[in-house]
């Protein structure tokens, strides 16, 4: 069984973008519902009945071929910091951090598939892909759910189809969304536009956690609402497109601040190398900010391309739980800050200011550091 | 439109939202004066609609038919559910299969699963699924009067139905 420091140790592909193309669409995530018949939903079960529960489900969930020497763990038997580590790398959800008694998390060991038992439904599961890639994401999860359904009874409605403790699931159980990067369209002031055209057809945007959160470092998740009365096909296909046209928008809007004000975006972008590089007390919503900008200027060829990967491992390191995982102990708000610093800063050692003359055009390729060549 | 009571013309048109449903009604002027409906704010259309209490009724009681139902798999309650907005296990979507209908109106793009299907009940799905569109041709056909169409569907009908069943050879 793999340990948790294992686990956490190195950040998965789809945290870097390895192997896809993420300027935009940083990930896509697929989430399935699923619940057992027979036995009461997680939040409506005592605690004997939501034990039994797991009782019946991990077995199956372990014995899943992907799953060979995964992570698995009672949520119980996790410190605070660790579920909160867990939370942050998007591998549990808050709420499932929060449940404690009879729930439990096995995740693959490239974290690119988890599971979690006893979160609202009796199994939450998700995977994810760097890069827009939901169909790939969900035809892994598919396996995975014809995998359990061999051994697992699961709810399931002819006319409902799968049964889920919330209505607002009940179907296909499916939840699919992406993350996208869209710094241009904020700063050319089109981003309410877009979201609100997104938003009218059906789609839901949100903050960087999900439900409720705020959006912070120009990062906006889509997703899919109505999970009933369309096949899953159906709603990737949508979600797809409207992703697509989303990340066109961005790209042009990209070109056109280059084309339009040039000076604005080199002040920005120089700006936000400059109190990263040089910062010795940084909150986790300016790090996010200006880290944002950042993987901007390393898209749009005044950094090397590499810095979009930097920022990307950054954003999850600069948390407030990976903080006191990478110290090893409880910090207070302030030494959070002190400390986010000194990572950054430390990660930044060897970038370069931004070259403010390479600026890439749509069809080149990513440019070297000009000084070496 | 007529007073929902006595029949008369109404005069007075109430609309109410009781326990997530929308709910008219309309009353003439005297049937309006009877029941009290002078201030709509504090006017339980629902406890009128079900003749209950009627008249001098102040609060809206959302909570009216069958509140005490019980789901027989978990216990869960229909004043659960609408405390709660979610389910307490699988079995209650057949107990509360009304409500079910009433939640999920407008909150989906269709009310009928049309994805994915667990491999073992892959035979069955399709089977339930035509069984129902069949039911639903046969009902237009008898409701139109074409009473040869509605024989075909019967018999169709039929067919599937004693598929289904095992045979004891």
């Amino acid at each position: 069984m793999m340990r948790f420091t294992t686990l956490v140790k190195n950040p998965a592909d789809w945290m870097t973008g390895e192997g896809a193309d993420n300027a935009i669409v940083l990930t896509s995530r697929i989430r399935l519902a699923r619940n057992l018949r027979g036995e009461s939903f997680p939040g409506w079960a005592k605690k004997e009945e939501r034990r039994h529960a797991l009782e019946v489900m991990r077995p199956a969930v372990e014995a899943l071929p992907c799953m060979k020497d995964a992570f698995s763990q009672e949520l119980d038997d996790l410190s605070s910091v660790q579920k909160q580590v867990l939370v942050e790398r998007h591998l549990i959800s808050r709420e499932h951090a929060a449940r404690g008694e009879g729930s439990a998390a096995v995740i693959e060991r490239r974290q690119s598939i988890a599971l979690m038992l006893n979160e609202e439904d009796h199994l939450r599961m998700q995977s994810i892909r760097p890069g827009l890639a939901l169909r790939s994401a969900f035809d892994a999860l598919a396996t995975v759910d014809e995998e359990l359904e061999k051994s697992l009874d699961l709810a399931f409605d002819h006319e409902l189809g799968y049964l889920t403790t919330c209505p607002t699931n009940l179907g296909t159980g499916l939840r699919a969304s992406a993350m996208l990067h869209l710094p241009a369209l904020v700063l050319g002031d089109q981003i309410g536009q877009v979201l609100q055209a997104v938003n009218k057809i059906g789609l839901a945007v949100r903050g960087l956690y999900g439900e409720g959160t705020e959006s912070l470092g120009n990062l906006f998740q889509i997703s899919n609402q109505s999970t009933l009365g369309e096949s899953e096909e159906t709603i990737l296909r949508r979600l797809e497109r409207v992703i697509s046209q989303v990340a066109t928008h961005e790209r042009n809007a990209r070109d056109k601040l280059l084309e339009d004000d040039p000076a604005m975006v080199a002040d920005k972008i120089g700006r936000a190398y400059g109190v990263l590089k040089h910062a010795w007390i940084i909150d986790s919503k300016e790090a996010l900010n200006h880290l944002s900008l950042l993987r901007l200027g390393g898209d749009l060829g005044f950094l090397p391309a590499d810095t979009v990967k930097s920022c990307d491992a950054l954003l999850m390191d600069i948390q407030p739980a990976h903080l006191q995982l990478h110290s090893g102990r409880k910090l207070s708000p302030e030494e959070r800050d002190s400390i986010r610093a000194e990572i950054v800063r430390g990660r930044l050692q060897s970038l370069q200011a931004p070259d403010m003359g390479s600026t890439r055009k749509k069809n080149d390729s990513p440019d070297q550091n000009p000084e070496i060549l | 439109m007529d007073c929902d009571i006595c029949g008369k013309k109404a005069k007075v048109h109430l609309t109410q939202l009781v326990g997530g449903q929308i709910k008219k009604i309309a009353l003439c002027d005297d049937c309006a004066k009877e029941k009290g409906v002078t201030d709509p704010t504090g006017f339980a259309l629902a406890e009128m609609l079900l003749g209950k209490s009627a008249g001098k009724v102040s609060v809206p009681a959302p909570f009216q038919t069958g509140a005490g139902r019980r789901c027989a798999g978990c216990g869960f309650t229909l004043d659960d559910l609408r405390r709660i907005r979610r389910f307490g296990c699988a079995e209650c979507y057949t107990t509360f299969h009304d409500e079910v209908g009433q939640m999920l109106r407008g909150m989906h793009k269709g009310t009928r699963h049309c994805g994915k299907v667990p491999a073992g009940l892959m035979e069955l799905h399709a089977r339930t699924q035509r069984l129902e569109e069949l039911r639903g041709k046969l009902d237009l056909a008898v409701n139109s009067e074409n009473y040869e169409e509605a024989a075909g569907l019967r018999d169709e009908i039929r067919r599937i139905e004693l598929r289904a069943t095992p045979t004891k050879d």
